[in-house]
């Protein structure tokens, strides 16, 4: 057994019984981001002295009988966490230069719990992306292969791809994401990992580049259900500098992944059923209900009647807070510069220097919709038609304790697929941006393969706040599916 | 309606985003197809549905109306592209 094949549980348990040091689990992971991160390009950068630093800080603690539940375990995070003194580009070249001067409050939390940082994860620039294709600092190689085509390069999904690609070849034991439309469920399906969107407010987003304020949620990546959990219960918590973070408790997360589901009542949403959905995902979707059924679930049949509506009310409301929170790269007090005739041609020449295709014409529909004359037709309309998505999940949340649903619409995809056409990227989020819109939780687990070997993951959402029914019917499906099935690319291969 | 190159320019103006001509020919068989795509929404009936703003399931917190950080010049002006003493430099706005 590698090291780097650990699960997080494992090495909690490993560290605290001295089966192996924290400096010898943070080495075996930088050997391994060393051997498969060139080819990868799945950290953008690697903080090898700070990790080894942090490591043997963990274990002189760890000779104390320090407990944290983090103490030595080694994470990556998306490059869109500020992390102090270490640079963070959000995956744009506007803020190549850009070192913090402060730590978001998640990563100060995981730091607080003992955490090892290996370093800064590839992205989507600013996060708006499926496909990691975005990024400045080029695309992200799923560790996954197809059976029939080793050569087909993959992407991991995104816009948290190098969370994603880390976590599931080993180069990390676990990782941060965001997800804003789907950015941490939809990598996880495409990866064979489990990913958690908690609920709106459950983690700071105080220090997280802000990509849509109402639709940004920090969560993690992990390998088992159980890790996500213990990273979630890590990252969670009422921060003053965050005035949507909840000042509420935070359960025990890990004792609900052992609940089960028996008398859980599970809703199927009818609407999900979209044309042209791979047969095999109808199939693992119809697999999922089985198995909860068998765990003791009651299936309910259940309608969400907007569902269809969800990403097009999206494509309003995520560009229109992106044109507002991205007026702050202007030149002028961080990022890049490009010298312009006047102070107006210098903010032009910047912004259309320093940031991409996608993103440019992500700010400009934000632009037109929040415009005189077109707020109404647009914006007012897609914030009203969000109203009608969220009052469906709280209906159906008086019927049901979950809902179950594929996670994405498709398996990973080649590099270049589906980049001639915006609107078939923006397809790949589907089934995951109406719990962004209404703030519910929801995660993806890996639940089987496609005919090509590559993973396909399910997806769980229930009532805000109640992550536990999260955890639990995460747990159950995890056990039922039994999904060990490994990436080519991974440590020590 | 269909947006136009005129349109586009003009959006891309209040954007402050620097825009070549041949460009915002493209952008405008983009950003038609996408505000194609979008016009759906039209279909909804939204009749006496309050907006949303925010799946936030709870009330914001509120704090007293006080300086409670700052006091470090050096920090903030860090990553400044250009500085002069504790300024940040643009270019002269006023001949």
């Amino acid at each position: 057994m590698m090291l780097t094949d650990l699960t997080i549980a494992e090495a909690q348990a490993g560290l605290r019984a001295r089966d192996f040091s924290a400096e010898e689990l943070t080495l075996a992971h930088l050997n391994a981001i060393e051997a498969l991160n060139p080819r990868l390009n799945a950290y953008l950068s690697v903080g090898h002295a700070q990790a080894m630093e942090q490591a043997r800080a963990a274990d002189a603690a760890l000779a104390q009988g320090d407990t944290r539940p983090l103490l030595g375990i080694p994470l990556g995070i998306k490059d869109l966490f500020c992390t102090m003194g270490v640079r963070t580009t959000a995956g744009s070249k506007i803020l190549r230069p850009f070192i913090p001067p402060y730590e978001s409050t998640v990563t100060a939390n995981l730091l607080r719990d003992g955490a090892v940082f290996l370093g800064k994860t590839n992205m989507d620039e600013f996060a708006m992306g499926s496909s990691n294709m975005t990024s400045h600092y080029g695309p992200v190689e799923n560790p996954w292969k197809r059976r029939q085509d080793e050569d087909a390069v993959l992407v991991p999904g995104g816009s948290s791809g190098g969370s994603a690609a880390v976590v599931a070849a080993r180069l990390a034991m676990g990782a941060t994401g965001t997800d804003t439309g789907g950015s941490i469920r939809q990598p996880a399906s495409f990866c064979g990992l489990v990913g958690v969107k908690p609920t709106y407010g459950r983690c700071s987003r105080w220090g997280v580049v802000a990509f849509a304020s109402s639709l940004d949620h920090p969560g993690p990546f992990a390998r088992t259900v159980r890790d996500s959990a213990i990273l979630l219960a890590s990252m969670s918590g009422h921060d003053p500098k965050d005035s949507t973070s909840a000042d509420v408790p935070i359960p025990d997360f890990e004792a609900a992944c052992d609940r089960g589901v028996k008398g859980l009542r599970i809703g199927v949403p009818r609407e999900y059923h979209s044309d042209g959905m791979p047969e095999e995902i109808s199939a693992l979707w119809r697999q999922g209900v089985t198995w909860l059924r068998q765990a003791g679930a009651e299936i309910v049949d259940i309608s969400l009647p907007h569902t269809k509506y969800g990403l097009g009310t999206y494509y309003i409301v995520a560009p229109a807070e992106a044109s507002s929170n991205l007026a702050r790269y202007d030149g002028v007090r961080f990022g890049t510069r490009e010298d312009g005739e006047d102070l107006r041609d210098l903010y032009e020449r910047t912004r259309a220097d320093g940031f991409g295709p996608e993103v440019r014409r992500r700010i400009m529909i934000g632009t037109y919709v929040l415009s005189a004359g077109y707020y109404d037709a647009y914006y007012l309309r897609a914030q009203k038609v969000r109203a009608l998505i969220m009052r469906d999940f709280n209906k159906a949340f008086q019927t049901v304790d979950a809902l179950l649903t594929p996670t994405a619409p498709s398996a990973a995809f080649a590099q270049g697929e589906k980049m001639d056409d915006p609107v078939k990227m923006y397809l790949n989020d589907v089934f995951t941006v109406p719990a962004n819109l209404a703030g519910v939780p929801a995660a993806s687990v890996p639940a089987g393969l496609d005919a090509n070997g590559l993973p396909l993951g399910l997806q769980v959402i229930t009532r805000a706040f109640d992550e536990e029914t999260l955890f639990a019917v995460s747990a159950a499906l995890e056990r039922a599916a039994g999904f060990t099935a490994l990436p080519t690319l991974r440590a020590g291969v | 309606m269909a947006l136009d190159p005129t349109t586009v320019r003009r959006i891309a103006a209040l954007a402050r985003i620097h825009v070549e001509d041949a460009e915002a020919e493209t952008l405008v068989g983009e950003l038609n197809a996408i505000f194609g795509w979008i016009e759906q929404l039209n279909e909804v009936n939204i009749d006496g549905v309050d907006p949303l703003t925010s799946g936030a399931h709870m009330a914001l917190k509120m704090r007293e109306d006080v300086v409670n950080d700052g006091g470090y010049p050096e920090r903030i002006l860090f990553n400044a592209p250009d500085r002069a003493g504790d300024f940040f430099a643009v270019p002269k706005v006023v001949e």
